[in-house]
């Protein structure tokens, strides 16, 4: 395709790049100056020397991979029975979908909370795990239908009028045809829970502290150095990943 | 292998389950604890008064319900006063350009929430650059007040919720067919009468998602107010999680979080409203 016109924004509103994004990297920046106060490398030796940190780490990395795991599970059978087949329960699960795309985070967190305390469980890396893949179902859900419904049918049917069966269809053609987004839902379901917050902050119980939780509880009590340190070295992590996810950006098109 | 064709058909049913035991009931739960009253020791007794709603009207409460609508509103709007020249630009601009301001833009959006906390309470902070630069400038102003006020809870909402604006925004314009705008131009039509009758039409969709993506979690933000703003700036998320996580007073959080959703509910009915006027 060629590049179609683009008209160049007026001076005035092109001028707006440059102040937003030195008001979004301004404190990025002076945060990790701050790190290496009295230029050494000493508050990030002491982040590596902290036990609680790895085990935060540790438990974030837990949560993520079995939520992000399960919810992708979820999302490709409420894709295929949305998009493929004749669901039943089609419209409620529209429904509730879109409801926990709109809901916020806030309201989802304590009504889980609430729902477990009603169920008399105990509040523990479990109950995150839960609590997360309900907060990040819907968003697998939307990247494997969007596939779904993008795909072409024909082959399918093709394998069908060869006689294959509907599981065998499903395991040999469907799925093989839907790696790219199943893999595009797990990385961004993983994402979503392992940067969450709040969703955890209500459902952890004691002693249980998540990365995220733990730096909120480490900034509750003061900003310092190792603070910034740690901050720091979850930043480029984020910039590794978002130059990997444009990188290895799944592409578009029928074949893939 | 009609057997195999209804056995697949039951895959629906896993995640719909998921959805009514894990979403439906614990919204349900929250609906009936706003009419409980609050147990002696913080548990929930079941019962049905609307004594929780009746609290809720207190004037206290009622102002930090309009303070978060009111800051909410306000940045919507001022994502959406940044948002669009900002997506204008980016979407005009080359193709190497849209790469490199898209990577921009997304980074600080995939980074966690309390490290961008964290980076303004740096900048911010008494001995930070902020500070230094009103000292050089002559003004005066409480050390220890810079890193915790209303208008850094403000500027925190607007930069955390910025990119939400922009997605949307972009995605619309970069689809957008500007030989429209060319032709506008060669008809003298003003740079005003371009963007009115011309680009914000067609990009309708998009504004609206954009409004819903910033104001939705605007209303129910927790860690800007709990760490920009401290005991000074209680907005609706930290009255409610007071609520949950402190007073142990579920049936009074769970009441303030119903009201919540009927705030939200009545916004998102009169965009969808004013969308439909506009057409």
């Amino acid at each position: 395709m060629t590049e179609r016109i683009r008209p160049k924004a007026p001076r005035a509103l092109q001028m707006i790049l440059p102040v937003v994004l030195l008001a979004l990297y301004l404190p990025l920046v002076v945060m990790i100056t701050g790190s290496f106060k009295g230029w050494t490398l000493d508050w990030y030796i002491e982040l590596f020397q902290d036990p609680t940190l790895f085990q935060a780490l540790l438990r974030s990395v837990m949560v993520a991979t079995s939520s992000a795991t399960l919810s992708t599970v979820l999302a490709i059978s409420a894709a295929l029975a949305l998009e493929k087949f004749v669901f039943a329960g089609r419209w409620p699960m529209r429904i509730l979908s879109t409801i926990s795309l709109m809901l916020p985070e806030l309201v989802l967190s304590l009504s889980l909370l609430s729902w477990f305390s009603v169920l008399h469980w105990e509040l523990s890396l479990a109950t995150v795990v839960v609590a997360h893949i309900t907060l990040v179902l819907p968003f697998a859900i939307l990247i494997i239908a969007a596939r779904l419904t993008s795909m072409d049918a024909a082959v399918e049917d093709a394998a069908r009028d060869l006689g294959a069966g509907e599981w065998e269809v499903l395991s040999r053609v469907t799925l093989p045809l839907l790696k790219p987004a199943i893999i595009s839902a797990f990385t961004l379901s993983f994402l979503l829970s392992f940067d969450d917050f709040l969703v955890t902050y209500y459902t952890n119980g004691a002693g249980n502290d998540t990365l995220p939780v733990k730096l909120y509880a480490l900034m509750k009590s003061g900003l310092s150095p190792k603070v910034q340190a740690l901050s720091s070295l979850m930043l480029l992590v984020s910039v590794g990943l978002v130059i990997l996810l444009i990188k290895y950006r799944p592409k578009e098109g029928p074949e893939s | 292998m009609t057997q195999d064709k209804s056995a697949v058909r039951f895959l629906g049913w896993a995640p719909l389950t998921w959805y009514i035991v894990f979403l439906m009931f614990p919204l349900t739960i929250v609906a009936a604890t706003a009419f409980a009253t609050r147990g002696l020791y913080g548990g929930i007794e079941w019962s049905f008064t609307p004594a929780n709603f009746a609290r809720a009207f207190d004037p206290l409460y009622v102002s930090i319900l309009m303070r978060s609508f009111l800051l909410s509103l306000g940045t919507t709007f001022a994502c959406f006063l940044l948002g669009f020249p900002f997506a204008y630009s980016m979407a005009t601009a080359s193709e190497r350009m849209r790469n490199i301001l898209i990577m921009l833009i997304a980074i600080p959006f995939l980074t966690n929430l309390v490290i961008r906390i964290c980076a303004l309470k740096a900048f911010t902070s008494f001995d930070g650059p902020l500070a230094s630069l009103l000292t050089l400038l002559h003004v005066k102003f409480d050390p220890y007040a810079l890193s915790q006020n209303g208008p850094l809870v403000a500027f925190g909402m607007v930069s955390t919720y910025m990119p939400l604006m922009v997605f949307p925004l972009y995605a619309s314009l970069e689809r957008f067919d500007f030989t429209l705008v060319e032709a506008a131009e060669d008809l003298g039509a003003t740079f005003w009468q371009i963007a009115t009758r011309i680009v914000i039409p067609s990009l309708k969709g998009a504004m609206l998602s954009g409004l819903l993506l910033v104001f939705i979690p605007a209303m129910g933000e927790f860690l800007i107010p709990d760490l920009l703003g401290g005991a000074k700036v209680m907005l609706a998320g930290n009255l409610v999680s007071e609520q949950f996580l402190k007073a142990r007073d579920w049936p009074f959080g769970s009441a303030l979080s119903a009201l919540l959703m009927i705030l939200l509910s009545l916004v998102v009915i009169a965009i969808r409203r004013l969308e439909k006027r506009v057409q």
